[in-house]
């Protein structure tokens, strides 16, 4: 819904965003040609996780956690687990961090192919949603079906099911994966990596508006490979860091003409998520996934959020070789899971979710009891770039038709996927009534 | 003219986004699903929005906001079937942990300026608030059970869901019991069926996650439970999951359980909860 005043000033106002998962709107005022305020409304009503953690038990946060995201549950079972492993002293063995990872591709090749071809494809291809272009274009989206199935598949086999999968505990998981049921997934995932390749000319063919971002970048690097269970801080200011250093960086305030918790890293604005990642670790992509980028007009950093489609459908392609790669190798683990003894502390976890970094911090008392819990998602770090981005992106295009301008404004939010429901610090407060 | 298709909208409360996905998640039958009916109303996935009133609504989340309990009466309005989806919209969800403890408290843990929000001490299923059609529980709720349900509903029939317990179907699975077998604590006895008794098909005990069976005995198994030497805490912190909010899992942890055999005459269980047991202190389990 938009609203246009009278003398030249314009409220650019969306009251439910499409296509986003959790519930948002957007609200720019422009007055004399000149954008005076931009806020991504937020109005996913509060959950209070980090409230109700507190009191339970060492071994619930990757089941309670799941919870505030189902879209990437796995993100947030490892990011816990790998917070209350290191209060308690604990590295799990290489054999359960391989097999943390196989889930974890299953949940990247789900989230990717949800966003990529339902979510974002659409408005390139001018669509309202992936229902209506499946009219035109059936032909890819029962192509892009079948490849968010094998994530699914992937997901079902390895966690027990997709959404909010069962098999996952502090210190590995309840029951191994057999060989042959692995390798039962092999045909399905590479069928999805041909049709994800062959996606590669659709997707990178489009127009992209040009727009390049000027923030910080910051993923975790890649210590065991493109990063997504493991790994420390990396910038593109050069910083590496330990993720127990997260705190000494990142500030999230709450401040009072937002709705949400703003985050800043050495006060600056900083971006997690795909081309932060891409931009910072191209080097430990596959020689295929690499092979891919060059085809769809990538170099070995990318900025332009609009482009980030192209970089989504790299990492799917990586994610769904690597699954191979994984089950190709697996043979078995010798313990499901290793003991993780409570002892009083802190821990700190992070890993990449789909939409980039998410930051685990728990304080347990010495039964195991959680005395304190801080969780990071990574579109509440997002959020003030992507207020930056519509800024500038406004101002810019100003000469747009009002209707297009809109739509304009949330094809830029939509390029970074955000995820409101993982966002538990978010709260609508900015009700301005125009 | 007009689409002669019945219209399907799908809402969203206080919830995690899993159970609307489940519906994306049916991708071999989304796009027949999509022929069947027009979706008039389903932001997740399109932009298009379709005027009311709906032949269907699904709804998820549970209501947590006092412009929530607004929106759900509109909803409800606008909706010929309104069928819940979920344990978030069937019993208040994981976030109904606030019902046991003190929000104000809460929300200054989180936030630093507790002032700027809004929202009610309790999280409740949207039944408490309007009049639903039928309850598809789960957290998530499971794709098949779901696509049984919009088929049953655009058919005009009952849906065929079973509200047996989980052991029904570990049996007829041929799974070994985790309880007996292992001492694992285990609420399938207690739980409504419909995922395929999948956390004992992983070798681990259900944590009740499609809420209370038809039928259930819960205050009898958290006797069981401590009868087994479980802490308190850890027998609170077992029913306090995912349905929290669901009668008859507060039942099993109110401070004097309420009689189990002889019921004649006996009053209702005191339904309000002690506001600070949940966070009582003791040992992992």
């Amino acid at each position: 819904m938009t609203h246009k005043l009278t003398s030249g000033n314009q409220v650019l106002s969306v009251d439910t965003l499409a296509r986003v998962e959790g519930e948002g709107g957007m609200h720019v005022h422009v007055a004399d040609g000149k954008v005076r305020d931009v806020h991504l409304r937020i109005f996913e009503p509060p959950r209070f996780f980090e409230g109700f953690l507190r009191g339970r038990a060492y071994t619930e946060p990757p089941d309670i956690t799941a919870r505030i995201c189902g879209i990437c549950p796995v993100a947030y079972q490892f990011s816990a687990c790998l917070a209350i492993e290191d209060a308690c002293g604990v590295e799990v063995p290489e054999e359960i961090r391989v097999l943390r990872r196989l889930l974890y591709c299953g949940e990247w090749i789900e989230s990717h192919a949800l966003h990529i071809f339902m979510l974002h494809a659409p408005d390139l291809l001018g669509y309202d949603g992936a229902i209506e272009m499946a009219r035109d274009h059936r032909g890819i989206v029962e192509s892009a079906l079948r490849i968010k199935q094998a994530g699914n598949e992937l997901m079902t086999v390895v966690g027990g099911r997709s959404v909010h999968p069962v098999n996952v505990r502090v210190g590995g998981f309840h029951r191994l994966p057999e060989r042959d049921e692995l390798a039962s997934l092999r045909p399905t995932l590479a069928g999805a990596l041909e049709e994800s390749l062959a996606a590669v000319p659709l997707l990178s063919g489009f127009d992209f508006p040009d727009l390049e971002q000027p923030y910080l970048y910051l993923s975790l690097d890649s210590t065991n490979g493109y990063p997504l269970e493991t790994g420390n801080l990396l910038t593109s200011a050069g910083l590496s860091a330990p993720v127990s250093a997260f705190t000494d960086h990142v500030v999230e305030q709450h401040v009072a003409h937002s709705t949400a918790l703003h985050s800043t890293f050495d006060d600056q604005l900083y971006v997690v998520g795909p081309l932060a990642r891409y931009t910072l670790n191209h080097a430990a992509l596959s020689p295929l996934a690499q092979e891919a980028a060059r085809a769809g007009g990538l170099g070995p950093t990318c900025r332009n959020p609009f482009k980030s489609i192209i970089v989504r459908l790299v990492e799917l392609i990586y994610a769904l070789e690597e699954a191979i790669a994984i089950i190709d190798t697996w043979s078995g683990a010798p313990v499901a899971a290793v003991a993780v003894p409570p002892r009083a502390g802190v821990g700190h976890g992070a890993t990449e979710a789909p939409r980039g970094l998410l930051y685990h911090r728990y304080e347990f008392d010495e039964t195991g009891t959680i005395t304190s819990a801080q969780i990071v998602p990574p579109t509440a770090q997002n959020q003030p770039s992507i207020e930056s981005d519509l800024r500038a992106f406004v101002q810019d295009h100003l000469h747009l038709d009002h209707e297009e301008l809109t739509r304009a404004c949330e094809v830029v939010i939509r390029t970074y996927d955000p995820c409101i429901s993982c966002a538990t610090h978010f709260l609508d407060l900015d009700v301005e009534q125009v | 003219m007009a689409d002669s298709r019945p219209t399907l909208a799908v809402w969203k409360f206080a919830s995690c986004d899993g159970c609307q996905l489940t519906l994306l998640n049916c991708e071999a039958e989304l796009l027949s699903v999509a022929e069947q009916v027009t979706v008039a109303y389903f932001p997740e996935a399109t932009r298009a929005v379709v005027a009311g009133p709906y032949d269907l609504s699904l709804v998820e989340g549970s209501v947590t906001t006092p412009e929530d309990a607004e929106r759900i009466q509109e909803v409800r309005a606008a909706s010929r079937q309104l069928i819940t989806i979920g344990a978030c919209a069937t019993s208040g969800g994981i976030q109904s942990l606030r019902d046991f403890a003190d929000v104000t408290e809460f929300m200054s843990v989180v936030y630093a300026h507790p002032e700027y929000i809004r929202t009610l001490n309790r999280s409740t299923p949207i039944s408490a608030h309007v009049t639903v059609d039928f309850q598809l529980r789960g957290c998530p709720i499971d794709r098949h059970q779901l696509l049984e349900v919009i088929s049953a509903a655009l058919q005009g029939r009952k849906p065929r869901i079973p509200t047996y317990s989980v052991c029904t179907e570990c049996k007829r699975r041929g799974i070994p019991c985790v309880a007996v077998a292992d001492g694992m604590t285990c609420l399938g006895p207690v739980t409504q069926a419909g995922c395929g008794a999948l956390c004992p098909s992983y070798h681990r005990g259900c944590y009740g996650c499609f809420g209370p069976q038809d039928t259930p005995n819960a205050p009898a198994l958290a006797e069981r439970l401590r009868a087994a030497g479980m802490a308190e805490a850890d027998v609170i912190r077992t029913f306090r999951q995912f349905t929290a909010g669901a009668e008859p899992f507060r039942a099993a942890t109110t401070p004097t359980p309420p009689k189990v055999l002889s019921n004649r005459g006996a009053e209702r269980p005191d339904s309000t909860a002690p506001r600070s047991g949940g966070s009582a202190g003791g040992g992992p389990s």
